[in-house]
């Protein structure tokens, strides 16, 4: 019981910044139906910005916060510069053209911080928590804390606010939230803005345990898709349970059987999702417009 | 459907680019020197070092006159730890540099990886990698400078035997290093009398393991446990470790002597022991100490050089460096086959990494002696004796 209870402290840890991920996969999907393949180097930013602010002598809450805003501009840049540019070409045109600023995003981060790993201390000690002969880092309830802040505003913002209600509005049906009078483009621009400060907090939250370096973001963009396409591509539901899904499988997957396999597990769930149940769990049902 | 195919096609394209490639910097001159490290990636910490270290004493050598009356001229490329981008720059080394030797090749992986193409051209190649299956079988153009995992292992489990351990648990990583020191201590461990009674492993971008320590350490009858990995795994090992409140001993490689480890695992750190070069306790090596004055010296120019602690893979590829010059100059010639018949007849170099003595049947020459017991004790490094 208590390994079990092991491996799921270790899979929901891991799943809660899956998640993070997968949201902010899903809060530009839906503003714009492009999979933005340098959501990962938004995490890389976070912590890599952070490391570096706070090397440099600022206070950690202050070096957080402006490693929030560079990553939270980096996605306005991103959205200004590389996609409304190319406005009018195909969706996977699209998605091709976030590969390929992730590949810029993470050599510039190679020249701009460096190629080293490093380290942020935890937030509250390193004092493991025993829960029923099973260990938790303090910093793992920041991880998972974090997550659910984040979860509840963004359902307070798009269900409570006229901001949010018309970034919905734009992902139903753009033209007509044009019509109505929703700044499409500023939209696009908040939503860019907005999945990448949730991509940077969840880099900040996770370095003190995963440690964090130039190219971590490659991976974590691949279990953070592997989530949104097991949720359902666009469901903020079901980014928040892909992810917990997936660190869990991977967590459980290494425990009981073989550690060898652990980064496969996500990758077979993709190909699962997309053979099996290719609108994910929480998807829309398919209706095909004549 | 286009949708779902072509997200498909796409994902497979971002797993393909994992990587981005490095470039070559060159200039003119005369004794051309290939290598080819993983400056950046997941095995960065032995590149980067390795990398500075040959560029720093490159331009001492030839601000001192050279070789052999000629300038050396240095070609790097960045393997970026891939295996195969090793061999593609290994291809170029040869026919497009035409270089007359190579100090590099960073893990075990990129070496082995290029090995066949220096073997079929003849070039001699010192290798910075940490596996024993480099040097073993013996390859007629192949040496190299690190200590081997074996030799790691010897060590490790000597130190063991001293503290009445025999129960133990390994975590190794899935990289080339960590499978190979699995294997070698798998191999060596009966003969210390030490039985492993779970063996676990981690990919190298593994961000997480305490599944596998749990299953360690609900092991029974464990005493200590053994980590054979590099790069930022081993420090995730070691805060998950403190993290499970596991109490047994924990030993890590010679793959993780460098300072960055002790900042990456912290506090958790304390306690930990490893087998490593002279080089990490350079400045607590006694007077008499025979390797004093190299590791000192070579720690004094890095660190005023670059600004930043020195690690034991930059002496590498200092000792593989000097021992090519060292054969050069013998040779008289940078002939492949003459540099090669000399670097075998090395006798009494000593380096970084400790009393170099090859052979036709030994092209490493250091025995167990080289490797010192090392404990991280308030974030420092100690002699254990």
């Amino acid at each position: 019981m208590s390994e079990f209870l092991q491996f799921a402290f270790s899979g929901i840890t891991v799943g809660a910044v899956y998640a993070m991920v997968a949201l902010g996969f899903t809060i530009i999907y839906n503003a714009s139906d492009v999979v933005n393949f340098a959501q990962g180097e938004f995490v890389m930013l976070g912590g890599m910005s952070t490391v570096f602010l706070a090397a440099f002598g600022l206070p950690l809450p202050l070096a957080a916060l402006l490693a929030i805003l560079i990553a939270a501009l980096t996605g306005v840049a991103l959205n200004k510069l590389v996609i409304e540019p190319a406005r009018d070409a195909s969706v996977v045109t699209l998605i091709i053209i976030t590969i390929g600023a992730s590949i810029f995003l993470r050599g510039i981060a190679q020249v701009i911080f460096d190629k080293q790993f490093h380290r942020l201390p935890s937030f509250s000690g390193d004092d493991p928590i025993a829960v029923l002969g099973a260990s938790l880092t303090p910093q793992s309830l920041w991880v998972l804390g974090g997550a659910a802040v984040i979860v509840v505003l963004l359902y307070v913002f798009f269900n409570r606010t006229l901001f949010g209600k018309s970034i919905l509005a734009t992902s139903h049906n753009r033209l007509a939230a044009q019509l109505v009078g929703v700044n499409v483009r500023f939209v696009l621009m908040i939503s860019f803005a907005l999945s990448a400060a949730i991509g940077a907090v969840a880099g900040i939250l996770v370095t003190p345990i995963t440690l964090t370096s130039y190219d971590v973001g490659t991976m974590l963009a691949l279990k953070g898709f592997a989530a949104a396409m097991l949720g359902g591509m666009g469901n903020p539901i079901g980014a928040v349970v892909g992810g917990l899904l997936v660190g869990l499988a991977e967590a459980l997957g290494a425990g009981y059987l073989s550690s060898e396999y652990k980064d496969a597990v996500a990758f077979v769930i993709i190909l699962a999702v997309l053979f099996f149940l290719p609108r994910g769990l929480f998807g829309k049902t398919g209706t095909e417009r004549v | 459907m286009f949708r779902k195919r072509s997200l498909m096609a796409l994902f497979a394209a971002v797993a393909a680019l994992a990587v981005t490639a490095g470039g070559p910097g060159a200039a003119w001159a005369e004794i051309k020197i290939g290598s080819v490290l993983s400056v950046t990636g997941p095995a960065s910490f032995l590149g980067d070092p390795e990398d500075k270290t040959l560029k720093m004493y490159v331009d001492k050598i030839n601000a001192g006159g050279g070789v052999l009356g000629e300038k050396l001229e240095l070609v790097i490329y960045d393997d970026g730890g891939d295996a195969k981008k090793a061999r593609t720059f290994a291809t170029r080394l040869i026919e497009e540099d035409e270089v007359v030797a190579m100090v590099g090749g960073s893990t075990t992986g990129t070496t082995m990886a290029m090995v066949p193409l220096f073997e079929e051209a003849e070039i001699p190649f010192i290798s910075l990698g940490g596996a024993v299956v480099i040097i073993d079988p013996v390859k007629d153009f192949v040496f190299k400078t690190p200590h081997t995992d074996r030799m790691a292992c010897e060590k490790i489990f000597e130190d063991m035997k001293a503290r009445g351990i025999s129960k133990i648990g390994m975590i190794s990583g899935t990289g080339g290093f960590g499978k190979s020191m699995r294997g070698q201590c798998l191999d060596v461990a009966g003969g210390y009398g030490i039985e492993v009674v779970a063996d676990e492993t981690y990919g190298p971008k593994d961000s997480d393991m305490t599944p596998q320590l749990t299953n360690i350490k609900n092991a029974d009858g464990l005493q200590a446990v053994v980590n054979p990995g590099f790069g930022q795994g081993p420090a995730i090992v070691t805060r998950n470790y403190a993290q499970l409140g596991i109490s047994q001993p924990l030993y890590q490689s010679h793959g993780v002597a460098s300072k960055s480890f002790i900042e990456l695992a912290g506090e958790t750190a304390e306690g930990v022991r490893l087998p490593a070069a002279a080089l990490l306790v350079a400045d607590k090596l006694p007077d008499s100490d025979p390797q004093k004055k190299v590791v000192t010296d070579y720690k004094a120019a890095f660190e005023a050089k670059w600004n930043q602690p020195v690690s034991t893979f930059g002496g590498h590829a200092y000792d593989g460096l000097f021992l090519l010059i060292e054969a050069m100059k013998r040779a008289g010639s940078t002939d492949g086959k003459a540099v090669r018949d000399e670097l075998r007849k090395t006798k009494d170099f000593m380096g970084t990494a400790g009393l170099v003595n090859m052979s036709a049947e030994d092209h490493l020459g250091l025995d167990l002696s080289a490797f010192r017991m090392l404990e991280i004790r308030k974030g420092d490094w100690a002699l254990v004796e």
